[in-house]
């Protein structure tokens, strides 16, 4: 309750004022690389890394064959071709070599960690101070990682939390047992993109048995203009262990569109279980023309490798001028689990095109999905899912479930189911709806003593609910907030 | 207290509400009876401040300020509360966290303290023990799955919360049956004092027998026909609305 109060206060915040309060910019020193794209400016990222010379190998590769692939035309999503040479692909704040600490990160950088409200002080949290959020960030300002909390603290108990730039040097060998098996380098074009020039992103390992102590996340910022942002996230874990991973991001506002295209593995092996949470909040373009704002087109999949695996994906898809996402789970091994937990809200000129895959393998694999999608303004939001049981995946289950919410008259939602079951022994349910707002259930709010703005988010947050319900609790309470200001100004 | 002066309400260009004037003062239980489309419901949302209820000529003020002037939600803030004749459905948000919300948007826009966590929750189950209604229900996605009866006592457990000074009580006694009536009676009954007004809306006589009324009125054709004291209730029930109808 306390949480929707905060709900209504920031919508109240926010009348009148800006509507996305992330859109500042951090003024640094900079290092880019040339503009475009070529063989010479993978060499110039991989080296910029310190990358073994397979890693450099493995990137030329992906690029060669990226320049024969053509750009995936089946979403619904509108928007002018993408030039690639009109890019910045490497793009970091100037710092000293060597091991940084935090007492050595630009301060500058460490205030806009602040102001973003991301934690990257750990004195709080070993001090004992309550309240203190016990979570471990990985800070990525556009092509780097700048910051990595808790990482001792981590690893008294063998959990691996680094950039994956320096997993690839310190624990090459987990790395290349595991990097592109599970989205492999030419699985689509943004990926393909992505194998050839990612400059960094978050690897996590979770050795056997061990429940992670604390919550990992990524916070994504992009900063530099005229640059793309290639992340590359890499999570295993290992039999029997446990961690819940967040991930956040934010952007400036501007008028041009920024690519960003990241690619995020995750591994579960036996009895493993990974619970992979997101808050995406890019910068979505001006509401009223769409100029501007983030193309946020990434693949994430998860591999349930080892029996009785499990993986939960919960997005809040809030941000970015057009989103093209689908978080998928390969279910592998026999009895594993996939859940898929989505609310994805567009307002003004965005477009979504987002859902899930559930591809049942092994035998008496269980999925869930539970895609909330509510669009406002001007904007069109797709659902697009694949439920597949293949011939040995006897005894799997799917349960779907996508409601839609529309609000005004001049915004479109869309389902695009499918459904393909290979064998006689499964179970698939789907259900789906879609509804207005409904004036008589404003009018009621109102009537009650709510605002036209809070009566949405009233309302808005009732119909995601078993959604939030499914993320960390840190998380929920800025998600129940982002809800509400995303669809500010969604009501005359 | 309420002071409505010829009032003319149209509904997509039809005029509904066709000069009616009625003056409700603190204290005082009015009763509006009427024929079935007569204009009853549309001089509660007109109240209220429902969208598409256009007023082409007239007034209506609570102690002496203008309600058309307010947006639905400032008149709640005033001390306006509509009981609902259908109450909506807000799936996904149980009762307490609507009451809560509403609870401290009025406090706020009056510039009054929040009610505490602890403070709220006591005074919930009282009046939810009042009302005879199980606090579980108060959990559960507001008014989803509810019978009519039920629906009917989360309003006057939402009024019994909020505490308004004005109340307007659209048709509660539909969908009620006898024991459940005179349950919501009593609830709208321990909120009658000297300085709250009560407008209670109604086809049938039956439920002024729990809630007595000073004053009734009889609605026909948009606008008050005929006043009196509760005798006029009696009379209506023996001998129906025609002669008022054809007076009209």
């Amino acid at each position: 309750m306390a949480a929707l109060q905060d709900t209504i206060d920031t919508v109240e915040a926010l009348a009148g004022g800006e509507r996305y309060k992330h859109g500042f910019v951090t003024d640094l020193e900079q290092e880019f690389a040339p503009k475009g794209l070529s063989e010479d400016i993978v060499r110039f990222i991989s080296a910029k890394k310190n990358e073994p010379e397979w890693m450099l190998e493995w990137r030329l590769d992906a690029y060669r064959r990226w320049l024969a692939m053509d750009e995936p035309d089946w979403a619904k999503v509108d928007f002018p071709k993408i030039d690639y040479q009109d890019a910045y692909y490497y793009a970091a704040p100037k710092e000293k070599v060597g091991p940084k600490s935090l007492d050595e990160v630009d301060p500058e950088l460490l205030r806009t960690y602040e102001k973003l409200g991301i934690p990257l002080r750990e004195q709080a949290v070993l001090a004992g101070v309550e309240g203190a959020p016990r979570i471990a960030v990985d800070a990525v300002f556009d092509s780097v990682s700048v910051a990595t909390t808790f990482r001792a603290e981590l690893a008294k108990s063998g959990v691996i939390f680094c950039p994956i730039s320096e997993a690839l040097r310190d624990h090459p060998d987990l790395v290349r047992k595991y990097l592109a098996t599970v989205v492999p380098t030419t699985d689509n074009y943004f990926a393909c993109l992505n194998s050839a020039v990612f400059s960094d992103g978050s690897f996590v390992y979770i050795p056997p048995g061990v429940r992670c102590p604390m919550e990992l996340s990524t916070y994504f910022r992009i900063n530099a203009s005229g640059t793309g942002q290639f992340e590359r996230t890499l999570i295993i874990a290992d039999k029997g262990s446990y961690v819940s991973y967040l991930e956040g991001c934010t952007a400036p506002m501007r008028d041009e569109n920024q690519l960003h295209a990241a690619v995020v593995e995750l591994v579960a092996l036996e009895d493993a279980e990974i619970k992979y949470s997101t808050v995406q909040n890019w910068y979505p373009g001006d509401p009223e023309t769409g100029r501007g704002g983030i193309y946020n087109f990434v693949t994430k999949r998860a591999d349930c490798r080892g029996d009785r695996s499990k993986v939960s994906w919960t997005q809040v898809e809030t941000g970015s001028a057009i989103t093209w996402k689908y978080p998928s789970c390969i279910l592998r091994g026999e009895g594993s689990q996939g859940e898929f937990y989505s609310i994805a809200i567009t307002n003004g000129r965005q477009q979504a095109d987002t859902g899930t895959k559930m591809i049942h393998l092994g035998a008496n694999t269980r999925s869930r999905i539970i895609a909330k999608g509510i669009s406002a303004g001007r904007s069109t939001s797709t659902y697009r899912g694949l439920v597949s049981a293949h011939p040995k995946a006897l005894g799997a289950r799917n349960f779907t479930q996508c409601d839609s919410l529309l609000i005004g008259k001049d915004c479109a939602a869309h389902t695009v189911p499918y459904v393909e079951a290979r064998n006689a022994h499964c179970t698939f349910e789907h259900e789906a709806t879609t509804t207005r707002l409904s004036d008589d259930q404003l009018f009621y709010c109102q009537s009650r003593g709510l605002d036209a703005e809070a009566a949405v988010a009233l309302l808005v947050n009732g119909f995601v609910r078993d959604v939030l319900q499914q993320l960390p609790m840190e998380f929920a309470v800025e998600a129940q907030k982002l809800v509400a200001v995303s669809l500010e100004g969604s009501v005359g | 207290m309420l002071s409505i002066s010829n009032l003319h309400v149209s509904i997509g260009g039809k005029p509904i509400i066709d000069g009616l004037s009625l003056h409700v003062p603190a204290g005082e239980v009015h009763a509006v009876m009427g024929p079935n489309g007569a204009g009853k419901s549309t001089l509660s949302y007109t109240l209220a401040g429902r969208a598409g209820y256009a007023v082409t000529a007239g007034s209506a003020s609570l102690d002496g300020e203008d309600l058309l002037a307010l947006t639905p939600d400032q008149r709640a803030a005033r001390g306006v509360f509509l009981s609902f004749q259908y109450p909506l459905e807000i799936p996904g948000v149980p009762a307490l966290t609507f009451i809560r919300t509403a609870l401290n948007a009025q406090h706020k826009a009056r510039g009054e303290p929040e009610t505490s966590a602890p403070e709220f929750l006591k005074r919930v189950r009282e009046a939810a023990g009042r009302l005879r209604m199980d606090m579980d229900m108060l959990k559960r996605g507001l008014n989803v799955g509810f019978s009519g009866g039920e629906k009917k006592r989360m309003e006057i457990l939402q009024m019994l919360m909020l505490e308004p000074r004005f109340l307007i009580l659209d048709e509660t006694d539909s969908g009620l049956d006898i024991d459940a009536l005179r349950i919501v009676s009593e609830g709208v009954n321990a909120l009658r004092s000297p300085d709250r007004g009560m407008l209670v809306i109604t086809h049938y006589q039956r439920l002024l027998d729990y809630i007595r009324p000073d004053r009734v009125h009889v609605l026909a054709a948009g606008r008050i026909v005929a006043s009196g004291g509760p005798e006029l209730a009696l009379e209506l029930e023996r001998e129906g609305y025609d002669k008022y109808a054809r007076a009209a």
